[in-house]
């Protein structure tokens, strides 16, 4: 520990605590434009200067690593006219185009120059070139409001393992983007969106699709059904001004309801499906290569999450045949709601429109998959993130702080816990697992409160074991197996767990992966800022909505049964493999 | 389609060995692979090898040092030194870097640029010269400095770029003679 002063007061800090760190311990907010907590420091922005006693210059707080006796002013006088000076500079290159720009709302620069006073830019700066890149059905990249922070090349890069983007170039003329500049259809980008979940301008935004929903509500020839993503209902709140981690899931769907779409229903029900299809598909390759001793890929790695399904068909080809066939949830409602649903209410799949709300931008790209229209035409149409739907709240007038709660609608909407903790990392391990050995051992999963807790948080490789005994007769060829799980989240812990796999080191059955840090409450789609905090918040909602349920498990669920009974017969049946399951292929990487 | 002669028969024999060099890249750069730094010297001696950096020598580079593509072309695009297109065979480099520049650098610029009837970052069509700028050799006491593949030439006169470059085109020439 080494004694500081920080703006007159006197603090101990562990030895190589930067001065940004230990500002924020003792609740001081240094602003900042490019860093990212738990990463290397970039010192690319400058905006965090301050004044170290007896230094010559400002320094960068992120960088500087306090030293014993350090005297720190983080908001003197000097220090606010070079912040002032800083920003004045990055506005006179940033071509904002602000009074219509996305993130008008939540723009850190522009919330950064009102905080410091800025009444006018004195210099007049050469603007970067514009170029804006659309090349992509999920984010749309725009060259002349990028500031260089560099925070979605930290995040692609080290996060996702992915490196899509990079500064190409030097000087001014440096370009945030991918290699000599191209556009993003031409490199291996799995639109997670996580650089425009960071990016603190709108350089990186999502493709909206919110003209064509209200297009497709106010068209009297269509029935619009909507889906809402578990993680949803943990986030939405946080575009009117809730504390992140507030369930809003009843305002939610009256908001919906009053946006005019015709079904209100529940993504969380096609989860719980997932769970039945993918239960069924673990066991049967647990059968294959136990009884019949036949190849079989194992372990068995889940699917839900388009960004890693596209992260493997580029990198990992070989672990194709690893990915279960499910499709994601997103997907299973869509197919199903354009045949099952349309049949019940005499609607033709042509005649309905399919609306998801997703916390997650490479939804908008699994939906426009050519693969994805088991109905006869594209399953799901539109794709919106939780900001686009805040957005379109607002849109309608709505005063969502004041909305009564509604019920999701019949027969789409019913859902088990299991289903809403598809939002966490972990989740959809435990979620299958509270099916997968009830199904084998007619009890319950022998876990407290039935969570696998050995899975869940932030880690960011987790593993658990789980004995099989005394399971019922039909499944005695898994007795005495240890299932070995593990669950990854953010793509570059993916990596880590399929390079272990190829040197034949992860002897694991069944493998989660989520694309994004936290899972989907964590997602490139989300409100933003979403930072740990923000994200353990979520996480503790979603375990709360899955706790005050009694059906808290997929197999339990009522509506899942009539589904079964009524049309897919069971689980992996031929309807199942035409409508929930699906192939990937291998994408060169261009 | 008309059958038309490759006006580039060498173009050919050159496409071969530049295809060779890279398929041996991992042998080649092992000394810096897997080490950390060790990117920046790879790129130069693979640019040194097949005279500038092709495109599939940048995606092998990418791979043999487990780095995204926009990373390596991040570097090659942020480092003058490095050229993405064919070069001549020799490579004229005028330094601008401050002392240089002050002493004349940009007049010894113009007269080379009309003497190749070149722009900056262009070659000569007989392949022979490209022309770039550098942003100071570390000589600038012998300022205004050109350097010609790895000679340095001070003080050199605008007048006189012409008889330098000849010397190089001549001596390239005899060469030339001496394999045939």
């Amino acid at each position: 520990m080494i004694e500081v002063t920080l703006n007159g007061e006197k603090t101990t800090v562990p030895a190589g605590t930067t001065i940004l760190e230990a500002a924020r311990g003792l609740g001081i907010r240094i602003p900042t434009l490019c860093h990212l907590e738990g990463k290397p420091p970039l010192g690319a922005c400058r905006v965090c200067l301050v004044e170290v006693e007896g230094a010559r210059t400002l320094m960068a707080a992120c960088a500087t690593v306090l030293a014993p006796n350090m005297v720190v002013k983080t908001h003197s006088g000097r220090v606010r006219a070079a912040r002032r000076q800083v920003v004045q500079l990055l506005l006179s290159e940033h071509d904002g185009d602000c009074q219509v720009c996305d993130r008008n709302e939540d723009c850190e620069l522009r919330e950064l120059a009102h905080e410091l006073g800025i009444e006018r830019v004195p210099y007049e700066g050469v603007r970067a070139k514009a170029a804006r890149d659309e090349s992509t059905p999920a984010l749309i990249r725009d060259n002349a409001k990028c500031i260089k922070c560099r925070r979605c090349v930290t995040v692609c890069g080290e996060m996702q393992g992915v490196g899509a983007l990079f500064p190409q170039g030097r000087g001014f003329d440096t370009v945030i983007g991918p290699a000599f500049t191209q556009d993003l259809d031409g490199v291996a980008c799995v639109q997670c969106g996580q650089c425009a979940a960071v990016c603190p301008v709108g350089a990186i935004t999502e493709r909206s699709h919110i003209d064509e929903v209200w297009k497709a509500i106010e068209d009297p020839t269509k029935v619009v059904v909507v889906q809402t993503a578990p993680a949803i209902r943990a986030a939405l709140g946080e575009c009117f001004d809730y504390e992140p981690g507030t369930l809003v899931t009843g305002k939610m769907v009256t908001a919906l309801r009053r946006l005019g779409f015709d079904g209100v229903f529940d993504t969380n029900f096609t989860a719980d499906l997932t769970i039945m299809e993918e239960g069924t598909e673990l066991l049967l390759r647990l059968k294959k290569a136990l009884v019949e001793k036949e190849p079989v890929a194992l372990p068995m790695f889940t699917s839900c999450s388009p960004g890693w399904i596209k992260f493997a068909e580029y990198y990992y080809p070989q672990y194709l045949p690893n990915l279960s066939s499910c499709k994601s949830p997103q997907q299973m409602f869509g197919a199903v709601a354009k045949t099952y649903y349309a049949q019940k209410i005499g609607c033709k799949p042509e005649n309905m429109v399919v609306v998801s709300v997703m916390p997650c931008t490479a939804k908008k790209f699994e939906a426009q998959r050519p693969e994805m229209n088991s109905s006869g035409v594209q399953d799901v149409d539109y794709v919106l993130t939780t900001r686009e739907l805040g957005r379109m709240i607002d849109q309608a007038g709505i005063e969502f702080r004041n909305l009564p709660d509604g019920q999701m609608d019949d027969p789409l909407g019913l859902s088990s816990g299991a289903a809403d903790i598809f939002a966490n990392t972990g989740g959809v391990m435990e979620a299958a697992l509270r099916t997968v050995y009830e199904l084998i051992s007619g009890r319950e999963l022998p876990v407290k409160n039935l969570h696998l807790t050995a899975v869940a948080g932030l880690d960011g490789v987790k593993e658990a074991t789980l004995k099989l005994e005394n399971l019922l007769p039909e499944w005695a060829f898994l007795e005495g197996v240890e299932v070995k799980v593990a669950v990854a989240h953010g793509l570059s812990n993916a990596r880590k767990v399929l390079e272990a796999l190829k040197r034949g080191e992860a002897p694991y059955h069944f493998v989660e992966v989520m694309t994004c840090p936290g899972g989907c409450i964590g997602g490139g789609g989300q409100p933003r800022f979403t930072d740990d905090s923000v994200r353990l918040k979520r996480i503790a909602a979603i375990y709360a909505e899955d706790e005050g349920k009694t059906l808290r498990k997929s197999h339990e669920n009522e509506q899942i049964k009539k589904i079964y009974q009524d049309f897919l017969k069971t689980p992996g049946s031929h309807t199942s493999h035409e409508l929930l399951h699906t192939k990937y292929a291998g994408r060169a990487k261009v | 389609m008309a059958t038309t002669t490759c006006a580039c028969q060498a173009g050919v024999g050159e496409a071969e060995a530049e295809a060779a060099l890279i398929a041996r890249l991992d042998e080649l750069l092992a000394d810096y692979i897997g080490k950390p730094g060790g990117l920046i010297p790879a790129l130069q001696l693979t640019q040194k090898l097949i005279g500038y950096l092709p495109d599939e020598a940048m995606r092998r580079i990418s791979e043999l040092f487990d780095k995204p593509y926009s990373e390596v072309t991040g570097v090659v695009t942020f480092y003058s030194f490095f050229s993405t297109q064919p070069r001549g065979k020799c490579l004229v480099r005028v330094c601008l870097g401050t002392a240089c520049y002050v002493r004349g650098g940009k007049e010894v610029l113009e007269a080379i640029k009309k003497h190749l009837a070149i722009e900056v970052g262009q070659t000569t069509a007989d392949r022979n010269f490209s022309l770039e700028v550098g942003r100071c050799f570390g000589a600038c006491g012998l300022a205004p400095v050109i350097m010609v593949n790895d000679d340095v030439h001070q003080r050199v006169k605008p007048a006189r770029v012409g008889e330098l470059l000849k010397a190089y085109a001549a001596a390239d020439e005899a060469a030339q003679a001496e394999v045939a």
